[in-house]
């Protein structure tokens, strides 16, 4: 279908394979450490959570070539789905809590199933309008039904509730560090669960389709159907992402549903970048960071997440993935260390140029929300007054001269670059002539 | 400043404040939790401008006992979701009290989440200030004895309109419409209700619910009421919806009457402007144009500085009770200042006696039918947005009139 | 009688400033195979320039300038940007248009803040055309259909009977040919993508100021356009025609309509009472679900005939 979704090939080694997994467990295992307060804790769980979502949306994005705007719409059920079902513990179920994630899994697909049929009638484009007016439907729908939605006010549960031997035992829920761990166990599984998929023969066919449809199709695959069970499939893991925020959260409101939701998992999968299947993950951690360490830094955060989402489909439409695996590539083949001065000149001059233009959208936030606190603020420690000439002057004059000592650097980057590529096809060529 | 000198000016102020004790200079943090960017970003930011404006006022030096609020401003985005991640980190960094007010969903989160709190961190207990989220429900079925709510609740707001209207013999037929969501429902049950009970001769010729900010078009709906004959129309409907409903009345020549209760939140004003002369009416605690405004120089204070309207006095009245209730606790601590809250006493913004009831933790204040008019008539000195249009008083309900019994069965620890 | 005339007048003019909206985002699919996201940012780019340029001269002058501003802004956008994703495939470009509109969103916020500007309609626009019993029908909407009628004709004198309209289309089909012949087939793309904005920007002046222009309206209008579009056929200006009209008529009649399942089922016999299973559904009224018929026409019209009232391909 395009080329922006193709997976960069990367075949670790499988000793790597076992390293990398193991790395990644051990990483789950050791993070509350590094927390050290029930915010950071917070922060954890809620990446864990979006890690998910993220993923089962890429299902869709990266391996099917499916733009959902609609994925909201399946974790949010699931939300509801659960909270509604922790209620029913609390009221005497049997179901131990620790299961309440794999009840919104199969709300979420029961979802798929049902949106599901509707939204793959179309493929491409008209797929992704559909997936918009779909969720503006649910959306509206959930404030109707207040008896089921719990109308704007939401649906509160307890997570301590029910009991199990587990619960003798201590594991209440009551104290965010074991909502975490259940959190961790969830994400390595359903990460291992989605990864195994992408190698399944439906996986394999999701990528032909979203490649080629039209001889997936002459090959004897109904595309259409294919569609379809991928939604189902990324659905049911959406719907576990929703079910852990029911654990995480105690509480499910419509907001969950809105397509803002759906719009940031669009736009941070993205950023993570679709072709690698950890890439995701990497975008769960710029949500968390963007929507909540961010916009306590500025209020210009949309701004800025905005452009850098713009920047990034039009010069790395591979997200930050494939940024960081061309470079390793790149120290693979023993080409990386040229680029280290190309790096920090570009860099260097980068930041100047953000900061003057930082410093020009601060100051104009400055003027039009807060102007009644004053006019006076801080760009990275340096004070500017908004309602000084001199301090935009500044500003723009930083801007420039950066961004015009930025523009060379990165056309001399662009050039050791494509030189190092040139070097890396050449040994790739010579390796592949050696194995005939 | 030396090290010596800042040492000893360390020793020095701890020794005040032990001498003295806590009420000397203290310094309360209020983490204010709202949405501040996003769909409903300018509300918040509108509201933080109060607060700051309040806190400057109304505490500190502007204090008898120094009492200072500091108010920390938290971006939830309006998400429930991001409120407790926020809740969490307010309560990481020793802060006891919380306010919120936009939208009933985050309040229910924070309260919910404010009891549990509570109750597995005793000696650490968070206050909430909850200064406009208005579901019943938070003062009755759902009270908790951690959240004092300052503004008044839609069951009071609508028997202080009920009231009104059962003595307005020109009523007749009237027709509800709202956004069909909580606050939308409850304006449509308490209507019908209080109506029925008050004025039985009142028609409710017509009782609609429309999705929330979903209508682009409210030509429909005008020409429902024309041919229902409503000559009144009560509407929980804010912002977006509120507005395109009163200019689509104008458009199609619509008589009517509309009752409100969001006609003054920032923006409305401005687009509604013309539209909405003469008739739409706003019950509502205060207005700039009251006879015995309490808070003529706050007002235009807040217009000069911020360039905004001032209008959220529940604002002012959560810092005039929380530094009296520090006071009172000589504690910034949130049980004894929980305790000392409970039932207090003082002077809302028409001078009034106003009282925060130890039942529920709902506030029992004035409330005021104005009417949206325009400016430089008697009785109507500023008006609103630069319209050229302002509220004058139509009535004015002492709190008897606006109170409303609770069914709440807590216990205060 | 009344309500039966007045609703259709409203249900009509409703329908073609929905038309107006979404003839742009068509056109642009049509031709260049994009889905412009940002189109209803466009719609609010035009209503907030509108409001601008009226407030500094008059709104004849803004109706005139705002929609080339707005064309001068999507053309550079389409040079600049969204050209260099087009080796990436439509769905690099559906992304770069979705970024776009946040930006434009954050950038109105910026220069006119995040509370409602005072759009006003033109006094000699203001008042009521004709009167029918005690309902009056507005001058400003009379003058609505007459804009999207006029955007309507011209649009297709331009398609079909001028020599740009040819090489557009002939650009559409056969991009290689065309350019063979000596047209700039890049030059033709970066003008429709400008006249498909300057529609939106079109629509933007003249809804504006009947509604309210705030930062909210883009999102307000964005998924229904998207439902016009599928509902009249991918691509399909007459289908988009037939769509805008018979959504905006269905949506009006039905804000009248009382009707509830538990009715329907009453007179069938069948007695709902509140404990009935479902009951929610039940007794929703269709006017309560008017707002979202659109959607649920979506969702109908892709059950039963997936291409769209005009669409030819059955994708």
């Amino acid at each position: 279908m395009s080329s922006i979704l193709k997976a960069l090939h990367f075949k670790p080694l499988d000793g790597v394979r076992i390293v990398v997994w193991s790395a990644f467990a051990l990483i789950l295992l050791l993070m509350p450490l590094a927390a050290q307060s029930s915010f950071a804790l917070t922060l954890l769980c809620l990446t864990g959570i979006a890690a998910i979502a993220c993923m089962s949306y890429n299902m869709l994005l990266g391996q099917a070539g499916m733009l959902s705007f609609g994925h909201a719409v399946y974790t949010g059920l699931g939300t509801f789905v659960a909270i509604h079902a922790m209620n029913k513990i609390v009221g005497g179920w049997w179901v131990p809590m620790w299961l309440i994630p794999l009840v919104g899994g199969f709300a979420g697909l029961a979802f798929g199933a049902l949106l599901g049929y509707v939204t793959t009638r179309k493929a491409g484009t008209p797929f992704s309008m559909i997936t918009l007016g779909v969720g503006e439907l649910v959306f509206a729908a959930a404030l109707m039904f207040p008896e089921f939605f719990g109308g704007e006010a939401g649906i509160n549960s307890n997570r301590t509730g029910g009991s199990g031997w587990l619960k003798d035992m201590g594991l209440t829920f009551g104290p965010q560090i074991q909502v975490y761990y259940l959190i961790a166990i969830y994400l390595f599984i359903c990460t291992a669960a989605m990864y195994a998929f992408t190698q399944t023969p439906l996986g394999r066919i999701a990528n032909a389709v979203r490649d080629n449809a039209e001889r997936a199709e002459f090959v004897g695959y109904d595309t259409r159907w294919v569609r379809y069970l991928i939604v189902m499939a990324s659905s049911f893991f959406a719907g576990i992402a929703g079910g852990l925020t029911a654990i995480n959260v105690e509480a499910a409101t419509a907001d969950l549903l809105h397509g803002v939701r759906s719009g940031g998992y669009l736009l941070f999968t993205f950023l993570g970048g679709v072709g690698f299947f950890f890439g995701p993950i990497i975008g769960s951690i710029l949500l968390v960071f963007a929507l909540v360490v961010l916009s306590e830094f500025t209020k210009a955060w949309q701004l800025y997440v905005g452009i850098i989402f713009l920047i990034m489909v039009v010069f790395a439409p591979g997200g930050f993935s494939a940024l960081i695996m061309l470079n390793l590539r790149r120290v693979k083949y023993g080409e990386w260390r040229k680029m280290r001065w190309p790096y920090v000149g570009m860099f260097f001059f980068g930041l100047i140029a953000l900061w003057g233009f930082a410093a020009l959208v601060e100051m104009a936030y400055q003027i039009q929300v807060a102007a009644g606190s004053g006019t006076a603020l801080t760009v990275a420690r340096i004070p500017l007054d908004a309602a000084s000439t001199s301090s935009w002057l500044i500003a723009v004059a930083v801007l420039i001269a950066g961004g015009v000592a930025f523009e060379v650097s990165r056309r001399k980057f662009q050039r050791v670059w494509n030189e190092g590529e040139e070097h890396i096809a050449e040994a790739i060529k010579k390796a592949e002539a050696a194995i005939v | 400043m030396n090290l010596t000198i800042k040492v000893s000016a360390i020793a020095v102020t701890a020794a005040l404040t032990l001498a003295g004790g806590m009420a000397h200079a203290q310094n309360v943090k209020v983490a204010f939790i709202e949405g501040l960017s996003g769909p409903f970003g300018g509300v918040g930011q509108n509201q933080l401008n109060h607060y700051q404006y309040a806190a400057e006022q109304f505490s500190g030096k502007n204090a008898n006992s120094g009492v200072t609020v500091q108010i920390v401003p938290m971006d939830s985005k309006g998400s429930p979701q991001e409120a407790l991640a926020l809740f969490k980190k307010a309560t990481d960094d020793g802060i006891r009290f919380i306010t919120q007010g936009n939208g009933s969903s985050v309040a229910g989160v924070l309260i919910d989440a404010v009891n549990k709190f509570n109750e597995r961190n005793p000696g650490k207990e968070v206050v909430f200030l909850n200064y406009a989220a208005i579901d019943p429900d938070y003062t009755n079925s759902k009270c908790s004895p951690w959240h004092f709510r300052f503004d008044a609740g839609v069951d009071m707001k609508l028997e202080a309109l009920t009231n009104y209207m059962k003595d307005n013999k020109a009523i007749k037929n009237v027709y509800v419409l709202g956004q069909n969501y909580s606050f939308g429902q409850q304006v449509s049950k308490f209507t019908a209700s209080m109506l029925a009970e008050k004025r039985p001769d009142i028609k409710i010729v017509g009782n609609e619910l429309h999705p929330l900010g979903q209508v682009k078009d409210f030509a429909p709906y005008i020409a429902k009421m024309v041919a229902a004959g409503a000559d009144t129309v009560v509407t929980g409907n804010w912002g977006p919806d509120l507005a395109l409903l009163i200019k689509a009345a104008k458009d199609a020549g619509y008589k009517g009457n509309f009752y409100t209760f969001y006609a003054g939140v920032i923006g409305t004003p401005a687009a509604i402007g013309e539209a909405g002369t003469d008739r739409v009416f706003q019950v509502g605690y205060w207005h700039p144009n009251a006879e015995k405004n309490a808070l003529d120089a706050t007002y235009t204070g807040f217009k000069y500085r911020f360039k905004e309207e001032f209008y959220t006095v529940a604002t002012v009245n959560a810092v005039k009770f929380l530094v009296a209730a520090v006071e009172k606790a000589k504690s910034a601590d949130g049980l004894p200042v929980a305790r000392a809250l409970a039932g207090m006493k003082g002077k809302g913004g028409s001078g009034e006696d106003i009282e925060m009831r130890a039942s529920d933790g709902a506030m029992q204040q004035a409330l005021y039918i104005m009417q949206w008019t325009r400016a430089g008539v008697p009785g109507v000195k500023y008006a609103q947005e630069g319209t050229g249009h302002g509220f004058k008083t139509v009535r004015y309900l002492e709190p008897k009139l606006a109170s409303m019994p609770t069914t709440c069965q807590m216990k205060r620890p | 009688m009344e309500f039966f005339t007045i609703s259709l007048l409203n249900g009509v003019s409703y329908g073609l400033l929905l038309f107006m909206l979404s003839a742009g985002l068509t056109l642009i699919f049509s031709m260049m195979g994009v889905l412009n996201f940002a189109h209803a940012s466009f719609y609010m780019l035009g209503a907030y320039l509108a409001f601008q340029v009226s407030e500094w001269t008059n709104f004849w002058v803004a109706f005139v300038i705002a929609p080339v501003l707005v064309a001068i802004l999507g053309g550079l956008f389409e040079r600049v940007v969204l050209r260099k994703t087009h080796k990436f495939g439509h769905v690099a470009e559906l992304l770069v248009t979705f970024g776009l509109s946040f930006v434009i969103l954050e950038l109105v916020q910026l220069i006119w803040g995040r509370t409602p500007v005072d759009y006003k309609v033109p006094t000699v626009l203001e008042g009521s055309l004709f009167k029918l019993y005690s309902s009056s029908f507005p001058v400003y909407r009379a003058f609505m259909m007459l804009v999207a009628f006029a955007m309507l004709g011209s649009l297709f004198l331009v398609l079909k009977k001028t020599r740009i309209g040819l090489v557009i289309q002939a650009a559409l089909t056969h991009p290689e040919t065309t350019e063979a012949l000596g047209h700039n087939v890049p030059q033709v793309f970066a003008l429709v993508f400008a006249g498909g904005c300057a529609l939106a920007a079109l629509a933007g002046v003249i809804g504006g100021n009947a509604f309210i222009t705030e930062p909210g309206m883009a999102q307000a209008v964005g998924a229904i356009i998207f439902v016009v579009v599928v509902v009249g056929g991918m691509g399909s200006l007459a289908g988009a025609l037939i769509a805008s009209i018979l959504i905006g008529v269905a949506q009006t009649f039905a804000v009248g309509l009382d009707w509830s399942f538990i009715g329907g089922l009453q007179t069938l016999g069948v007695t709902v009472t509140p404990e009935t299973f479902g009951y929610p559904v039940w007794k929703l009224k269709i006017s309560q679900v008017a707002p979202i018929l659109p959607y649920l026409l979506l969702v109908v019209m892709l059950v039963v005939r997936p291409k769209g009232i005009m669409g030819t391909r059955d994708e």
